[in-house]
Formats: structure tokens, sequence, C-alpha cells
């Protein structure tokens, strides 16, 4: 027994040894850019196997709560951070946006390819005055079209989610009764519809009911082949989601000092209506300074090469003004 | 002399105080209890200031609107009761059933230890795999039972109304199937614990093998068959995933069981990890009430346990 | 006993009553069995479904590759999930290492020391209490005491989150073993002259073990399968665990991400894990039965 065990011991000695030089990374917080970042982190340990970032998807809510306690290196918000959640950490918050995301609203109409949505039908059919998939105002923005007489079946979310918070942003500021009936915030109580769990949860509800429709992030309905509505935007435009509307929103947003901006009712005529940021979260002060560098290393790959990756899963890349602003916002953190 | 008497000095042993053994099993209840008082004290202090704001008002109320920072949780409380109660009314007799059959030889023993492999397969299935399951094959099913339901049961109201698929009756029947394999296994170990030599006398007096089960044998087994149910009713109420995934977490109180609906776990299991604030707050009061609502299940269980075993004492 | 009795037989002596009433008891014996079989057998039709579902979806990618690789980025192909195995066996041995022993023990203080103080009548009714808790109050509950203290996420807490679950279902299958161990044995024991610590180990709970160890095997299942308790306490890592106090991987959480995102690689690989997720546990539940089977 004596080499078998010899080689044991050498064995466990060549792995602790090896411990001891990789650079960990943990971050924690929404769910929607999770496959992102977690992409990064294995493309960036592929170029350098020095360093580990680990992400996990555990609520925007949670996310912050971690990231505040400082249990976490670095988090992730789509609703970034409130000037009083902002005060609460010790050492300070650089908000950085990584990516961004259209919610779209996916339906399961067999025969219907192309359907428009005009603004009075964006919320009235989940304030659930908008009943039926033939009424005239749907009807009127889609001539040409034989909308069938089924009732319209609305799908929501039961969990907690950056992207109802989004949504309801926008329906709240495109209709006032929906913002004093209903509000925004990641979780609300919507009148009518059939919750389901997650992004995925909803594409489900929805194509198991002709005559669904619900609202999800862009990736999910394009990767599952779900129809999705033409939007009408503040200039009147119906705008199909995709990466190009989705840039011209970006594009058009002016950011503040902070980074801070939701694009609640875009104004450009090629805009798609509804679509937003999602950051990072770092502190303005990291006592550890290969952490520091290490991250700031990961940070810049995922604002220029990681950038790369965004479209073919589902997101829109950065304009690249807002990748200088966020690179300038990351030379700041010490 | 006694200190020369291996035999006597053993018999002082038992007579000297508590050994090292039984000083570590006093430890290990007290630690089992201090747990639970410890988990139930985070709760508290979790759920405090929701309990500060909305007293007893959280109980009866039926309005869970985070930004409105306006809950109620008696919808989910209403749900958690239906949804265990659905299943274990379905769990219970087909677990019982098949921890019979499982525990005397109807069919060989092949075919005994294949239904027990396969038995013991589910309860190592995830939970987010049952949700699936749920999603992909059962929804399909309830649905059409549901539009069917519709039609042909018009006048009840639990069938009334649109049928969904993400539904109560979709997450009790999963959660039916999720809780059997428990309730099989410890019914089945309660049923082999019955002494021979109760079933050899039931036999010597003339009872048929039915007469033997129904009269002997599981009251003989009943603790046991009790606290296997109590443990899976406890699983059922606190079963988070599945639920979350199949239920539809409606606030919205239906007498429907083909329309969604909510419960205490699955309301956790949705929005906890995107709460913050006094919803974080008023979710640990949710779960506060949930361990409660276990309490009262519990000692209805102690009630039942305490009539099976007066009517079996001393049997052992 | 199982032959009906389609005849009366001569003892009966022509007495029809007698005669009736045997044929109508035998009759309902073979109705009851049928019943009872049917069930049986019907209620498998569901739970074959799971068990083929799981198959179907999980068999493709199954591979050796699956244990020596990590888990792929969004939209890549290939890549395993071998962190995520060694992370459940980890944590799953953890949980068990704190909860079996308090477990176990309790159970034994409470039938075989005092079992009518107190402190056992508090211990059962604790035990009840917590069957009801939701497992995301396990992980909050560990969250609180460890991760918040320790300042990481760690598989120690993920060890503690599933301990906590597991105990319930030890403590009260550990006692129903242990009641299920006839007072015959303890009494000749008794008789023997031995203490009560040597017939506890040496007579009660061998003969408790099989019993024991089907409650051991049952929280290791569930406690295997849930996400909620390890994703606030032990998170997850895309690398190979190097110590016991940072985020690490697990089966549970791994299958959670890749079923709700909207890859189909991520997605057949979720399946893939859950196949060997069920695979390991039911050979862990065979392996201990074959150990500790009932030598009579």
């Amino acid at each position: 027994m004596k080499p078998a065990s010899y080689l044991l011991l050498g064995a466990a000695l060549l792995g602790l040894s090896s411990t001891t030089q990789a650079q960990q990374l943990s971050g924690a917080g929404a769910s929607f850019p999770a496959p992102l970042y977690q992409r990064w982190g294995v493309e960036y340990n592929k170029v350098n196997p020095g360093v580990q970032v680990n992400y996990q998807s555990v609520g925007s809510g949670a996310g912050v709560k971690n990231f505040t306690a400082g249990i976490v290196d670095f988090g992730a918000s789509d609703a970034a951070m409130s000037d009083a959640e902002i005060a609460k950490v010790a050492n300070g918050v650089v908000m950085i946006p990584a990516t961004a995301g259209e919610v779209v609203y996916a339906y399961n109409l067999p025969g219907v390819k192309s359907l428009n949505l005009p603004r009075e039908a964006m919320a009235g059919i989940y304030l659930g005055t908008i009943t039926k998939w033939n009424d005239p105002v749907i009807a009127k923005a889609n001539e040409g079209v034989t909308l069938p007489d089924l009732p319209i079946q609305v799908a929501s979310r039961s969990d907690g989610s950056g992207t109802t918070y989004i949504f309801t942003q926008h329906l709240s500021a495109i209709s006032k009764e929906f913002a004093d009936k209903i509000g925004t915030d990641k979780s609300v109580t919507f009148p009518v519809g059939v919750g389901g769990k997650g992004n995925d949860g909803v594409t489900a509800l929805i194509k198991q009911s002709p005559g669904a429709i619900g609202y999800v992030e862009y990736g999910y309905a394009k990767l599952n082949g779900l129809a999705m509505a033409n939007l009408e935007n503040k200039a009147g435009k119906f705008i199909a989601p995709g990466g190009e509307s989705g840039a011209a929103t970006l594009a058009n947003v002016v950011m503040p000092e902070n980074l801070r901006v939701w694009p609640v009712d875009p104004e450009g005529a090629g805009d798609y209506p509804i679509a937003s940021f999602t950051w990072l979260l770092l502190y303005k002060k990291y006592d550890d300074a290969a952490k520091l560098k290490a991250l700031k290393d990961f940070v810049t790959y995922g604002l220029t090469t990681g950038q790369g990756f965004a479209d073919e899963l589902g997101y829109i890349p950065l304009p690249a003004p807002v990748v200088d602003k966020a690179k300038a916002a990351l030379a700041t953190i010490e | 002399m006694p200190e020369n008497n291996p035999d006597s000095r053993a018999i002082a042993e038992v007579r000297v105080g508590p050994d090292l053994f039984h000083v570590l099993c006093w430890v290990a209840s007290a630690a089992a209890v201090a747990t639970l008082g410890w988990i139930v004290y985070e709760i508290v202090s979790g759920a405090w200031p929701a309990i500060q704001k909305f007293g007893f008002g959280f109980l009866t109320s039926s309005s869970w609107v985070p930004n409105r920072e306006n809950f109620g949780v008696f919808p989910f409380i209403v749900g958690t009761a239906v949804s265990s109660l659905i299943a274990i009314l379905l769990a219970f007799p087909l677990g019982l059933a098949i921890a019979i059959f499982l525990s005397e030889n109807f069919l060989p023993l092949p075919v005994r230890q294949f239904v027990r492999f396969v038995i013991e397969m589910l309860a190592a299935i995830p939970s987010v795999v049952y949700g699936l399951w749920g999603i992909f094959v059962v929804i399909p099913i309830i649905k059409a039972f549901g539009d069917w339901a519709v039609v042909h049961l018009k006048g009840i109201p639990l069938f009334e109304g649109p049928a969904y698929g993400n539904s109560m009756l979709t997450a009790s029947v999963v959660l039916a199937l999720m809780i059997l394999p428990t309730l099989t296994a410890i019914s089945r170990n309660a049923l082999t614990a019955v002494p021979k030599t109760l079933r050899e006398g039931a036999y010597a007096l003339g009872a048929t093998r039915w007469e033997a089960i129904l009269g002997v044998i599981l009251p003989t087994a009943a603790p046991g068959v009790v606290a296997a149910t109590i443990l899976a009713l406890g699983r059922a109420m606190g079963e988070t995933m599945a639920v979350a995934m199949l239920i539809g977490n409606s606030s919205r109180l239906s007498w429907s069981l083909l329309s969604p609906g909510g419960t205490l776990a699955g309301l956790l299991a949705n929005q906890f990890g995107e709460a913050d604030g006094l919803q974080v707050n008023s979710l640990m009061f949710a779960a506060l009430i949930l361990v409660v609502i276990t309490l009262f299940v519990n000692v209805a269980g102690e009630l039942v346990l305490r009539y099976t075993q007066n009517q079996t004492a001393g049997i052992r | 006993m199982d032959q009906p009795i389609t005849h009366a037989p001569d003892f009966f002596h022509d007495n029809k009553a007698e005669a009736t009433k045997a044929m109508a008891r035998s009759f309902g014996n073979r109705v009851l069995t049928t019943i009872c079989v049917s069930l049986s057998l019907l209620t498998l039709v569901p739970l074959v479904s799971i068990i083929f579902l799981v198959l179907k979806n999980g068999l493709p990618l199954l591979s050796w590759s699956v244990f020596t690789e990590l888990p792929p980025g969004a939209g890549m192909t290939g890549g395993g999930f071998g962190n995520a195995v060694v992370g459940t066996l980890l944590m799953v041995g953890l949980g068990l290492v704190f909860s079996a022993p308090v477990g176990i023990l309790s159970a034994i203080y409470i039938n075989e020391y005092a079992p009518a103080s107190a402190l056992a009548q508090t211990v059962r009714v604790v035990a009840k209490l917590l069957t009801g808790i939701p497992s995301i109050i396990c992980g909050v509950f560990a969250f609180a005491v460890v991760v918040a203290v320790s300042g990481t996420f760690s598989a120690w807490a993920g060890g503690v989150a599933l301990a906590v679950l597991m105990l319930p279902t030890i403590l009260l299958t550990s006692e129903q073993a242990l009641m299920g161990v006839q007072s015959a044995f303890r009494e000749a024991s008794y008789g023997l002259g031995a203490t009560r610590f040597q017939t506890i180990i040496r007579i009660v709970l061998p003969d408790a073990l099989p019993a024991i160890m089907t409650g051991i095997m049952l929280a290791v299942a569930r406690a295997a399968g849930e996400t909620a308790p390890l994703l606030f306490t032990a998170l997850f890592s895309q690398f190979w665990a190097k110590s016991l106090s940072e985020p690490t991987a697990s089966l549970s959480v791994l299958i959670y991400n890749f079923s709700t995102v909207p890859f189909p690689h991520q997605i057949q690989m979720a399946w893939t894990a859950s196949l060997v997720l069920v695979a390991f546990v039911t050979l862990a539940n065979i392996l201990a039965q074959l150990a500790f089977s009932k030598k009579h």
C-alpha cells in the first residue's frame, strides 16, 4: 500500500498547490443577464486561466442584498440600485451597464404571422379591458388580417423579476389607468391572466394555449420560435423587436453621471418601445488589489469582446458611446 | 466479593448514573430542539416588521400588492390547505395500497422488487424535474380533463370556469406523486415490522388474508402509517419549486380546482429572490404562518395517533 | 387462504348460512386483493412516465465526459457537469454528517432512554414541525447562520441547509425503526445482564438498521434534489471546487439554471444531469439496502 499512499499524498499536494494560484471572483444577482455573464466567465477563463469568475442568478433583490452585505465581489441588477440602497453600501457603488434586453409581447395565434399592437391594446390587454383578439382596437391596427374570435389568454410572471419591472414601467408611462391600477414593480398583481414562473414558464404558457399572449425577454421568444408582436412607439410607428430596433433605442438614451437611466418611453421613430439596460454593481473601493485587477480585466473583457456574444444569446449589444462611459466609470474604482 | 465478580460489576454499572452514550443522546435531542428554536427565532425576527404593521389582518386580507406595500395571505393559506389535502387524499390510499402490496406476497418477488425499485427512484427525482414533467405531461391532460369537466360537470363549483393548465388540480396531482415514495416506503417499513407471531395468530384463528390485514396488521402498523402520513403531509405543505412552476401563483380566491391558485411555500419560491424591504418581511411572516399551520396539522395527527395506539396498546 | 372457496366444503355439513358466509368472505378477499394489486400497478403508470421522460431526454448527452468536464456557457456545445457531481456528493455528505448523528441519537434517546420525558415529547413535536419548513427557509436559515457570519457562500453553508432539511426525516423514521424492534429482544438482552448501552448498540440498533437506512436514503434523495436551500448558501460555481469555503456547484442548482434558459444544449444538459442524479441516488439506495439488509 505504500506507493499508493504516496501517490495519493502527492496528488493531494499538487491539487492544493495549484489552488493557490487562480483568482476567484463571485457575483450574484439578476437572472436576465445570467447566461451572458456565465458565458463571459467561461470564455474569459480560457483567455486568462488565472481568473475564475462565477455568476449565479438569485434575483436582483437577493443580489443587491448580498452585494450590500459584502458577501459577493460584484452584483447585478435589472433595476440598478436606488439612492437609498446605494447609501447602505459601506464601500460605495459604481453601476456599470453591461448589456441590454427587450421585452416582447409573444403570442400564439396560428395563421397570424404579423401582429401590430397599438398602445391602447398593450395596456388594455393587461388591464383586462380588451379581452378578445378581434377587438376593434386591435383590428384597426391590423387591416387585412383576419383576427379570430378567441378570448385573449393573458400570461404574466408569477415570480418577481426585472422583466416585469421594465414592462410595467413602460405601460405605466403610456397609460394613466395602468399606472393607477397596477403600477410599476418587480412583482405586480394583474387583474387577469395566469402566472408562469420565469421567462421559461411564461414561454411554456404561451406555447400551450392558442390565443395566448405574454411578455417575455426577446431571447426567449426568439430561441423558442414564438411570434412577436410589433409594438407602437411614441412616434406612432409599429416596430418589430430585434437587435436593430433595440440598438436604436439605446443609442438615443442620454446617460447621466451615475449611468442609471431607463428609456421609459423612447421617442425616436425607429425605437423599440420596451428596452432597458442591466447593470453590474461594483464597489468604489476594493481592499484586495489582485482581486480588483482581475475584476477590472474581466469587466473590460465583457464590455469589449463579451459584447460579441450578446446577439446570438438574445441580448442587445451596448452602443459604443455607452461602452466608453462604462469603461470610464470602471477606471474610477480603486 | 462484588468487585471481583464480573457479573456483579455489570449489574452495578446499570445502577450507576447516565453513561457517556446516554449524555450524547440527550445532547442530540437538545440540539434538535435548539435547531427548531433557532429557525423559528430567525423567521420571527425576519417577519417582525410585517407582524407589527399588519398583525392578524395579514391572515385575513386577500390582497398581495408589493408595489403598494399591501400584503395579505388568505388566498395562499387556503391554497396550501387545499393542495395538501388533495395531495394526501390522492396519495394516502395509493401509497397504502402499494405498501400493503409490497409487504404481502400477492405477486411474485421480482414484481415486488421492481415496484419497490420504481418507487424509490421517484424519491430521487429533483423537484425541478417534477415541475418540468408537470408542464410537459400533466398540464395537457388536466387541460383536456378540465375542458371536458367545464361542460359535463357544470353544476359543481369545484370544476367551474375556464379550465387552465396551470391550476390547483395540476399542482395537487404532481404533489401527490412527489409525496408517494415517502408515504409508501415508511408505511411498508411499518407493515413489515409487525411481528410474525401476530400474523400467524390471525391466520390460525381462521382469518382470510384481508381480514388479517385490516383487522390486525394495519392497526398494529397504524402509528408508523400515521407518522408516514405526517411526514408526507409536511413535505406537501412545504414544497416550493414544483408547486411554484405549476400552480399559476394567483392571489385570486376561487372555488374551482381548474383555476390557478397559490400556496405559501410557492409564494416564497416565486418572490423571495427579488423581494426587498417590507416584502421580505411579509414573506417571512408567510413562512411563520406555514410553521403554525404545520403545528395544527401535527396536533391533529397526534390525536389520531393516540386513538390508534389506544386500540393496539400492549401488543408489542 | 387465498384460494377462493367456490363450493361449500364438507365440514359445513349442509349449513347453508355458514357456507355462504365463508364464500362471501373469500370472495371479498379476492376483490380486495385485485383492487390492491390493480391500484399499485396503475400508480406505476405516472411514475414510469416520469422516469421515461428523464431517460428519453437525458440519455442522448450521457457520456463519460459529463463527469470530467465543466459546465458549458450559454450558446456553447459540449461540456459537462463534473464539478456539480462532486459538489452534490460533498454537500449531501456534509449534510449527513451533521444530521444523521443528531437524528439517530435523538431517536435513541426518545425511544430507549426516556420516552415519557418532557424532552422526548418536545423532540417529537419539534421533528414533525421541522417537516413542514419549506426548503427555501432552510436555505435562508443557513444563510443567516453561516453565510452572513462567515462572509462568503460556501459548501459548509450548503451542508448546514441540507442537514436541516434531512433532520426531520431521519429522526422520525429512526424513531419508527426503533419502535419496530420487538421488546422481547430488549428484555432478553437485559435478562442476560447487558447494560442499556450494550442492548442498544448490540441488539436494538442492528435490528432497526434497515429501516433507519430507508429513512436516511429518503432524506438523501430529497436533499440531493432540492434547489432553494443551496441557492442561498452554496451559490454555484463553473469551476472545480478547491475548498469548502467558496461557492460550490451542485447538480440541483445546475438543473435549475439550465432548465430555465432558452438554449437547447443547456436544456438537454439539464435532463442528463437529472438522469445522473436519479441514477446516483438509486445506486446509493440499492447499495445501502444490500449492505444493511436484515440477516435473519
